[in-house]
């Protein structure tokens, strides 16, 4: 079974996890002023990525908190995981953050 | 109104005489009711919380303190189980919270929710790993810790109180499953 480093409670089997989708995806501030097309990319585009790609994953059966993870989708390594609010590091940004 | 007795029946209760008839190194037993709130909020409102529950709340992640009948378990890092064993739950939760009245928090009592199993006896790691894929060896899981994890299919709060003594605190809903899970396992062990 894969070991996914929470932030808070340190390497825990995957079976403790629930994985939350693209992470660093900001609501717009004003979603009146948006088009349709503008506010449906928001809700529903997202990156395919072949690489490295930076996710959500939520410590459902843990200590329930969200944070990110940065996997590459090609070989399912999870480089680091970090907590909400943080930004992907620089040497990590191979995808779009 | 239903009386208390009604309210809070044991969702193992069923299990005493059909669950203890394997042959094995560990021992399920149904851990007595408590009263149980569960805190969030931050470390200025845990700590006036720890003051008036008379347990120091653990800052640090997956252990828990005892004083007594009384233990406060790390869930998250702004969430808390308080835990009284055999203490009225509307009499703890009404003290605790007129001294968290001054505090940005949270409190709910959840004494209704779930039910408690000891798991005891050498083998009890062993039995508890045929469902939970944690590592249990003392160095991985000392003697202190707990945590929110899995067996099988149910989710449930998992503390070791002594080196061969876990205690499993499980929703009701789930109670007779895991029983019955972890009765079938230390038949195989
Ligand atoms: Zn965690």
């Amino acid at each position: 079974m894969l070991l996914i480093n929470c932030p808070y409670c340190g390497p825990r089997p995957e079976a403790e996890f629930a994985n939350g989708g693209q992470a660093h995806i900001a609501r717009p501030a004003d979603p009146m002023s948006l088009t349709d097309d503008e506010w449906a990319a928001y809700l529903y585009m997202r990156d395919n990525t072949k690489g490295l790609h930076h996710e959500r994953w939520r410590h459902a059966n843990g200590c329930g908190r969200f944070f990110n993870a940065s996997r590459d989708t090609t070989t399912d390594v999870i480089k680091r995981t970090y907590r909400m609010g943080e930004r992907p590091e620089a040497e990590h940004q191979g995808a779009k953050p | 109104m239903l009386s208390p007795a009604i309210m809070r029946s044991n969702a193992l209760s069923p299990m005493r005489s059909s669950g203890t008839t394997a042959a094995s190194a560990t021992t399920l037993s149904i851990l007595p009711d408590a009263a149980k709130l569960v805190f969030r909020g931050k470390t200025e409102a845990i700590e006036a919380a720890g003051a008036h529950f008379g347990v120091k709340p653990s800052l640090e992640a997956c252990r828990f303190a005892a004083v007594g009948g009384r233990s406060v378990y790390w869930l998250g890092p702004d969430e808390w189980l308080f835990q009284a064993v055999n203490e009225d739950p509307i009499e703890v939760f009404g003290g605790m919270s007129v001294a968290l009245q001054a505090q940005a928090c949270s409190l709910v009592d959840v004494s209704h929710r779930s039910d408690g199993i000891a798991v005891a006896g050498p083998t009890a790691a062993l039995v508890l790993n045929h469902g939970c894929p944690l590592d249990l060896s003392l160095k991985a899981f000392p003697v202190g810790m707990c945590t929110r994890t899995v067996l099988g299919k149910a989710s449930l709060l998992l503390s070791r109180s002594e080196e061969h003594v876990f205690h499993v605190d499980v929703w009701r809903s789930f109670a007779p499953y895991v029983w019955q899970f972890l009765d079938e396992a230390r038949s195989l062990s």
